[in-house]
């Protein structure tokens, strides 16, 4: 796999993040009943830091959960080997809360449908809303971002490599192609 | 999703290499270990309010049951629910069997309905083997005979690896019928592998010849079994073989085999007692432990359905690849 090019360093990444906190919490007036939920595996740091940069501005903490949606996938006979299955963690009932997903990338959608039809199991949320640090297009079902850390046009033979400092040692995203 | 760009989840490597689950003998350390923690994420959805997901949705799942079985059979048919798994049940009496079909004969037509796995009980060692030779689906072995019961195997490691959070170096000490048992042929095979110690008691008459050759110690009185023991794992008394009961009364072995809370206290500070059921109170076991503090014989059915859904979706997943070619 071969890199293409850098498209976010660790401190553009920073103001990526904290960019999203600020239009999650503007768009819904506050942080009243927020529920940030990250998409296992790189949604999950993505959520704890955008819940830390919430809590900076506001002086509240807010609550973070876990999805893993190995389980609702459309895919699973036709990946292999399957991703191991881990446990969703959710620190409160969903049930009138609005629910912010937190993913790395946004690509076909299907990641995304699975998240919601995982998510409605655990109850009925207020709202679904969708956070991503990168959009890379190329959707396959009617599904879109709320709030977007950062557009990228893309080729489907190329590769969005999100690195995650609590994961991968350092903060980058790059473009890679195979 | 099938890229591997978008959630970008850490695509683990290892997978089962069989289509089949017969045994825990055939399976590698990576294998075992890759079941238990996938059951960790199972764990959880017996949790939720809604107890399903549709990982396993469309595909069909015969449970067929030659020989009585109420634990495993249930225990079974929750976790394929759990996975959205369509599910048949199928038992000897009241069948076709009944009127003198041969397991063959009975499998081949049941896999014209063209089922995607077979979870099979049956009284002779080998049976699920032998069909798992003959069909596409996948075979998984829930008691054949006195040969295996791989996930009751599993269920009582990933017991263990909860309680302690570890499997290798715990001193498991396993005590009863051994020479009758299913249970504890599965049990060595999996506990030596991951490289627990294993230790044996039982009535000489209960004890087969020479099964220090699976790596296990050997000793003949309960005491010394429960020396220092992490885990104490008591078997059923066979109590419908009552007939030709291989010691003189059941009172008799309780005096010698059964475990009481004074005699628990061998072991250590905070021992772990499993049981696999059914139990046997005041013949291996009395009840004052059954119930007591360190038990964990009911965790032991609530992990059951835990680890037979991870085993059930990596064989799901497997057998698929590999029809893929």
């Amino acid at each position: 796999m071969k890199t293409k090019k850098k498209l976010l360093d660790g401190a553009r990444m920073r103001r990526a993040v904290r960019r999203m906190a600020i239009e999650i919490v503007e768009r819904n007036r506050g942080t009243e009943d927020l529920l940030i939920i990250g998409i296992r595996s790189r949604g999950v740091p993505l959520a704890e830091r955008i819940a830390q940069q919430i809590e900076e501005m506001e002086g509240e903490p807010v609550p973070v959960g876990i999805l893993d949606i190995t389980l609702y996938r459309d895919d699973l006979t036709t990946i292999a080997p399957q991703p191991v299955v881990k446990p969703t963690k959710l620190p409160q009932p969903i049930d009138d809360k609005i629910v912010v997903l937190i993913d790395d990338v946004l690509y076909t959608g299907r990641t995304v449908r699975a998240a919601l039809d995982a998510l409605i199991d655990f109850g009925r949320p207020k709202a679904v809303q969708l956070a991503v640090l990168i959009d890379r297009g190329h959707r396959e079902l009617p599904i879109h971002a709320d709030v977007v850390g950062k557009t990228v046009p893309t080729d489907r033979h190329e590769v969005i490599k999100v690195k995650l400092a609590e994961m991968d040692g350092e903060d980058e995203v790059l473009i890679q192609e195979q | 999703m099938g890229r591997r760009n978008e959630g970008d989840m850490r695509i683990q490597t290892s997978a089962l290499r069989s289509k089949d689950l017969l045994g825990i003998e055939p399976l590698t350390p990576e294998e075992i270990t890759l079941i238990l923690d996938t059951a960790e994420g199972f764990k959880e959805v017996s949790e939720r309010p809604v107890k399903k997901v549709p990982a396993l949705r469309g595909q069909l799942v015969i449970n067929l049951f030659m020989e009585a079985s109420t634990r495993t059979r249930v225990s079974f048919e929750i976790a394929e629910k759990r996975l959205s798994a369509d599910t048949l049940g199928f038992s000897a009496s009241g069948s076709s069997v009944e009127k003198g079909e041969t397991l063959i004969d009975t499998a081949q037509n049941l896999m014209a309905m063209h089922p995607d796995m077979i979870v099979i009980r049956h009284k002779h060692p080998g049976a699920p083997k032998m069909l798992a030779d003959l069909l596409p689906a996948s075979i998984i072995n829930a008691g054949d005979g006195a040969h295996e019961h791989p996930t009751q195997a599993l269920l009582d490691a990933f017991t263990i690896r909860e309680r302690l959070g570890r499997l290798a170096g715990v001193n498991v000490s396993i005590i009863g019928d051994i020479s009758h048992s299913r249970v504890v042929r599965s049990n060595i095979h999996l506990l030596t592998k991951m490289k627990a110690n294993v230790t044996l008691a039982a009535p000489p008459t209960l004890m087969p010849a020479e099964v220090e050759r699976m790596g296990v110690r050997v000793v003949h009185s309960l005491d010394e079994a429960l020396e220092g023991a992490d885990v104490v794992m008591m078997l059923r008394v066979q109590i419908e073989r009552q007939g030709k009961l291989s010691f003189p009364s059941l009172r008799e072995y309780f005096n010698t085999f059964g475990l009481t809370p004074e005699r628990l206290a061998r072991a250590r500070k905070d021992v772990v007692v499993m049981h696999p059921g059914p139990m046997n109170r005041g013949v291996e076991i009395s009840s004052d432990v059954a119930d007591g503090p360190y038990s964990v014989i009911l965790e032991q059915v609530t992990n059951g359905v835990a680890v037979r859904m991870a085993v059930l979706y990596l064989l799901a997943g497997g057998h698929l690849t590999e029809s893929q070619g």
